[in-house]
């Protein structure tokens, strides 16, 4: 506990609230993550997990609460003793602190691997071309796929895919690295690679957020889970707590009914 | 459950069918575009000496160049006006969205020809254009019979006229790019131009070159229209030849043969054009189809033309499915 409080907040969501329609997908959502940190979000689908983290990459507005990014407000400044929304330009300039890899990869099918990943390198953080190739070079070789430089998106696999777009979010060296659901669209076959990318990244010090379905990992990497139902958090705590001795009956149902679905299937 | 005697198939040595009726077909065909050759060659009114003596003749080409000038510059500007227009109309800013929307509906609604000769008598409704502070001094005016001229006239009405439908086009090619795609640019820190501009724009080009070429096209034949208003591009250029020596048919004849030479170009030039926006969406490397294959007489297939704007992937697959 001692170390935790020692640990600087990278990251942190203070009430937040997120509305499509009449509907309220996100209800005082509170998340906080610590350097190096790997926090998993686990819930039920519909229960808000991908909201949350596509609001804190600012891909969607929020309604209510705030979010801040190493203590800096996040989409919104002071102004004239209230509130404002920051400028584009502005709100750039905190997305490129952070790096999200998504359910669907969603890599640029026009360009090749390399150019999906020395892209935002070159033409938004301004680092050259030759030391922008290097580096994604490097994350290639790291993510297994150095001989995938010059291929098209299209022309890999599922898995493959998503170990690009991993490299992709890594190469402009974010503070926090945000996955929403990186292993749901793969194969069964395919899901370990990716997630062997990600143990090594967790390995290596990233401060990760990942909304995830696989419990094995939640359990093994992340080093604090968050269990979110219908747009709020449930229950949070240690991995090792939170899968051993669940503190809600919410949890703890949720929990069962994974690991008898995992029996069934093996 | 082995059966010796099923073993001793293989399709491979398979010959093809015999299609009776594709002979049926085929012959038909034969018979029609010889009777069009016929009559082509046979018809003395078509005088194709004369034709061919108009063929070169320097105020058709001069027409011919003003026709293809025409073209070039109404598509031009049609473009970049309607892919701003397009992108107006999925701005999240109201007064934005609904003033292209009104453009589009207006100048998609009006005929060309009606915008032609609007544009052409622009001087009748405003008799001076001027520049300055609006309900302000002015700066600088015109005459706007020195200023509209058939030349500028037919380049306005085509233009904005072209821009409409552009627009149109523009924007279902937005739509259908997967919105990932921008969530995955803007979420790299792209701002909303790059967004736009280098992920957006290129992976809809897949599905706005192939009306962009019929536009193209279409435009192409609409500048006849200019004629009207006393433009001199290529029909007008044969008119005025065939109203001194009413050589009307060989003249017009004249003014087809150069229309289709264009287009078979421009089609063309639009096959190259989709092939390189093609470029990863197929996991195979992409090849154009074989054309002219040989077909025996016995598999009943006549060579008919594939049709046009079929992708390679499925030119493949129909000519699999003919089981030749």
């Amino acid at each position: 506990m001692n170390a935790e409080t020692t640990r600087k907040t990278v990251l942190e969501a203070r009430g937040v609230v997120k509305r499509f329609g009449d509907t309220l997908a996100l209800d005082g959502v509170d998340l906080s993550v610590a350097e190096g940190d790997v926090v998993a979000i686990l819930g039920p689908s519909g229960s808000g997990k991908s909201t949350l983290v596509r609001c804190l990459h600012q891909l969607e507005s929020i309604d209510g609460g705030a979010m801040y990014l190493d203590g800096e407000l996040l989409g919104f400044e002071e102004h004239r003793g209230g509130l404002r929304p920051r400028s584009e330009r502005q709100v750039e300039q905190q997305r490129r602190q952070m790096g999200m890899v998504f359910q669907q990869f969603n890599l640029f099918p026009h360009w090749s691997v390399l150019r999906n990943i020395t892209e935002a390198p070159t033409k938004v953080h301004g680092v050259p071309a030759a030391k922008a190739r290097a580096r994604a070079l490097e994350l290639l070789e790291k993510v297994g796929l150095s001989d995938k430089a010059d291929a098209h998106p299209r022309q890999l696999s599922g898995g493959q895919q998503q170990r690009v777009a991993i490299a992709r979010a890594v190469a402009p060296n974010p503070r926090v690295l945000l996955f929403d659901e990186p292993t749901s669209a793969l194969d069964p076959e395919l899901v370990d690679e990716v997630l062997a990318v990600m143990k090594s990244l967790a390995r290596a010090g990233m401060t990760m957020v990942v909304v995830t379905h696989e419990m094995d990992f939640a359990r093994e990497v992340a080093d604090r889970c968050v269990f979110m139902a219908e747009g709020r958090v449930v229950e949070e705590g240690p991995s090792a707590e939170f899968f051993a001795s669940p503190r809600t009956d919410r949890l703890r149902s949720f929990l069962t009914r994974y690991s008898e679905g995992r029996q069934a299937v093996s | 459950m082995s059966t010796p005697a099923l073993a001793t198939h293989d399709v491979a040595s398979a010959r093809p069918r015999f299609r009776p009726w594709r002979l049926v077909g085929g012959a038909a065909i034969a018979i029609v575009m010889l009777q069009v050759v016929i009559f082509l060659v046979t018809n003395e009114r078509l005088e194709w000496g004369v034709v061919a003596s108009y063929l070169f003749n320097p105020n058709v080409l001069t027409g011919l160049w003003m026709t293809i000038f025409l073209t070039i510059v109404g598509m031009v500007i049609g473009s970049v006006l309607g892919t701003l227009i397009a992108a107006g109309q999925l701005s999240d800013f109201g007064p934005v969205r609904w003033i292209c929307q009104l453009y589009v509906g207006v100048f998609r609604g009006i005929p060309p020809l009606v915008q032609l000769i609007f544009w052409f008598n622009l001087a009748y409704l405003v008799p001076r254009i001027s520049i300055g502070v609006p309900f302000g001094p002015e700066l600088y005016s015109w005459s706007s019979n020195d200023l509209i001229s058939p030349l500028t006239a037919a380049i306005i009405g085509l233009s904005l006229h072209e821009a409409a439908y552009m627009a149109e086009i523009v924007r279902s090619g937005i739509l259908a790019v997967d919105t990932g795609q921008k969530d995955a640019a803007r979420a790299m820190g792209f701002s909303r131009l790059q967004t736009f501009m280098k992920v957006v724009l290129p992976q809809s080009m897949r599905v706005i070159i192939p009306p962009t070429g019929s536009q193209f096209i279409g435009l192409l034949k609409g500048t006849s229209l200019v004629s009207v208003i006393a433009m001199g591009d290529l029909l007008h250029s044969v008119q005025v030849i065939y109203n001194r020596t009413y050589q009307v048919v060989p003249l017009l004849l004249v003014a087809v043969i150069w229309y289709l030479v264009v287009v078979t170009l421009l089609t063309m030039g639009q096959r190259r054009i989709e092939r390189y926006f093609g470029r990863g969406y197929d996991r195979a490397a992409t090849a154009m189809p074989k054309t002219g294959q040989v077909r025996t007489m016995l598999t009943g297939a006549v060579a008919l033309p594939e049709p046009a704007g079929e992708t390679d992937a499925t030119g493949r697959a129909r000519r699999k499915g003919k089981g030749a």
